[in-house]
């Protein structure tokens, strides 16, 4: 019985496990092929090296990397410290309004992630809407707030606060009721539930909520792109340029190589220690 | 072992809207006792713990901890605690950090706390290794315990229970309540147990409340209350009973259509007084004829029930009413279904319950 569960559950996975294979392991393993190659060759029949991670290190192309980690790091520690208050009205507070706000977030997502860019860029550009009102009509004239790192942080925080907020809310909703209400009847504050309580609770879903923010945040291009200018350099922004306008695939896929690696062992480490079932009491 | 009042409720109200919860509760709860709070569901003992406890604020009205108003002191400011319905345990912390967690929170050091947090799983006879197990990996049994020892690590003047008990079966429960009865004794701290079950509160209760409809019909002990209820509800509510409803104005105050009586007999009731003639089960005998005791009835048996140790007879009268009646196994009564008996009882075995003109 349990033998033929399991070669269904093979049967139907099948498909998903086909596309998979085709359409995102063939190309990690061609990208990680192409970055051993010699640089500005076209071809992966040559002699590998490791040229591409050395021009990686000496030009400097590691400042890009650490410019992406960083500003990711800040604006998923923004975002949560934004998103608890708001997914713990959510879940424990809010009733009907709590979907009323979910369809308000995800109706963002309907309109192109550029588009919503370009607005902000609009709103804040040197005779846009903010600094052209308040020229106009109190005759204070500033350069606008575009093209700085905060201003890139802040498109990070704006474009990726759903993929924290409906987490971390489920994460919330996780925390049972009593746990809290008997801590707080054994003499714990707020602030003592909140810490002895609350946050372990709810770390699977602050886990979840900060590596999916987190990862999207270290690859994001358009937020530097549209509102920083050049302020900064993201390592996105070096990938693209690499395999477009330098034509030298072998330094883009070193740099993809690095970027997934560094991503990929901080996912593994996070979702290792926050494994769900164990943060519930089950199993074990 | 009981001593001066150390809490006293006076005047408690508590109203959710146009919903009365509670109506003018008052009661004193006395140092060391072991008081149950009885009701059915919807009859307010949720709330009032809530009130106790310090979860909710009262409407109106006074709660008094050895003689300072508490009723607007938050729960975590209040040296009492409580034994939740759920246990409401940490399931993210060990055995031994959940039996901690009030120690913590009052920054004692860590080897203060595991020393006392192994001196509680020796009082609640948990075995020591327990203390680095997960929640989880306990038995329904072993997690109250935990629960407990949590409770009592936070050194409370007044321990309070919300139906602890009731998730656990039958065997698991009655050994836990004579458990929690003896830990009681041997803590001497107060303890107010709430539950639905009358079973539960007769077995551990130094003193019983019966509550109903968010008033207290009846506070005294179980053996009172069993014996002497004063209202129709406590009757009805601790266990079997028979009542027939009499009326003062009727021949010397008999008048429920099934019910004979002698005919001096004299149940103290005035004219035009009302009330309710209460016997229980297990004082009714068979008897060979009419006046070989001071009251009887016909009775047709209906059915038998085997309860263990008992048995259980249910009759029907003349007017159609049931009358039940209980025995030891060896005193079988000697008739089957269908039946048609003489059933007798003796004054001295009644109890009237008056119910005003």
């Amino acid at each position: 019985m349990e033998r033929a569960d399991k070669r269904f559950g093979f049967l139907c996975s099948l498909p998903i496990l086909v596309v998979l294979a085709l359409g995102f392991l063939a190309p990690l393993a061609v990208v990680a092929l192409y970055s051993t190659m010699p640089e500005r060759v076209f071809g992966l029949a040559h002699f590998p090296t490791f040229e591409a991670f050395r021009t990686l290190v000496e030009q400097d192309y590691y400042k890009s990397l650490l410019w992406s980690l960083g500003m990711a790091f800040v604006a998923t520690c923004a975002l949560f410290l934004l998103c608890w208050p708001l997914a713990y009205a959510m879940a424990k507070v809010f009733r009907s309004f709590t979907l009323a706000i979910t369809v308000l977030v995800v109706m963002s997502l309907f309109v192109s992630e550029n588009i919503r860019l370009f607005g902000w860029s609009l709103t804040l550009m040197k005779g846009g809407l903010l600094e052209g009102h308040a020229r106009a009509w109190f005759g204070i004239g500033f350069d606008g707030l575009l093209y700085n790192v905060p201003v890139i942080v802040f498109g990070l925080v704006y474009v990726y606060l759903p993929f924290m907020l409906f987490p971390l809310a489920q994460g919330i909703a996780m925390i049972p009721d009593d746990a809290r209400q008997a801590a707080t009847d054994l003499g714990a504050s707020r602030w003592q539930v909140l810490i002895e309580i609350d946050l372990p609770l709810a770390a699977p879903g602050i886990a979840v909520g900060s590596l999916l923010s987190f990862v999207l945040a270290a690859g994001a291009l358009a937020e530097s792109k549209l509102l920083g200018g050049q302020a900064v350099i993201v390592i996105a922004d070096e990938i693209e340029t690499a395999f477009t306008y330098s034509q030298n695939w072998p330094l883009g896929s070193a740099l993809s190589v690095v970027l997934i690696a560094i991503i990929g062992c901080l996912v593994t480490y996070g979702l290792a220690r926050v494994n769900l079932d164990a943060i519930i009491g089950r199993n074990r | 072992m009981v001593g001066s009042t150390i809490l006293k409720l006076d005047g408690l109200s508590k109203n959710f809207g146009a919903f009365q919860a509670l109506q003018n509760i008052s009661l004193e709860i006395f140092e060391g006792e072991f008081l149950t709070i009885v009701g059915p569901s919807g009859s307010g003992k949720t709330t009032l713990i809530r009130l106790l406890v310090g979860m909710d604020e009262p409407t109106e009205g006074e709660i008094r901890l050895r003689g300072k108003r508490i009723e607007g002191t938050p729960a975590n400011k209040r040296p009492t605690c409580m034994v939740f319905q759920s246990l409401a345990l940490f399931p993210h912390k060990t055995v031994g950090q959940n039996i901690e967690f009030p120690l913590k929170i009052r920054r004692e050091p860590q080897d203060r706390r595991q020393e006392r947090a192994n001196e509680l799983l020796d009082l609640l006879r948990l075995p020591r290794d327990y203390y680095h197990k997960r929640i989880a990996q306990c038995s329904g049994g072993e997690q109250q315990r935990v629960a407990l020892a949590r409770a009592l690590a936070f050194d409370p003047e007044i321990l309070f229970f919300d139906e602890p008990l009731s998730a656990l079966d039958y065997r698991l429960r009655k050994a836990l309540e004579k458990e929690l009865k003896d830990l009681h004794e041997r803590t001497g701290k107060t303890f107010v147990y709430i539950t639905h079950s009358l079973e539960e509160a007769m077995v551990m209760s130094d003193r019983i409340a019966i509550m109903n409809a968010g008033q207290f019909e009846q506070i005294a002990t179980a053996d009172q209350i069993y014996a002497k209820p004063v209202s129709k509800f406590v009757a009805e509510f601790m266990g079997e009973v028979n009542l027939f409803d009499i009326d003062g104005s009727e021949r010397s105050g008999i008048a429920a259509s099934a019910l004979h009586s002698r005919e001096n007999l004299n149940l103290g009731l005035v004219d035009d007084e009302f009330g309710t003639l209460m016997v229980r089960p297990e004082f009714i005998r068979q008897i060979d004829g009419e006046g070989n005791s001071d009251f009887w009835v016909f009775g047709k048996l209906r059915a038998e029930y085997l309860l263990g140790s008992r048995l259980h007879y249910e009759f029907e009268c003349k007017d159609g009413t049931t009358l039940t009646v209980e025995k030891l196994r060896e005193d079988r009564l000697s008739c089957v279904a269908g039946d048609e008996v003489l059933l007798g009882w003796d004054v001295e075995n009644t109890h009237l319950i008056r119910s005003g003109g």
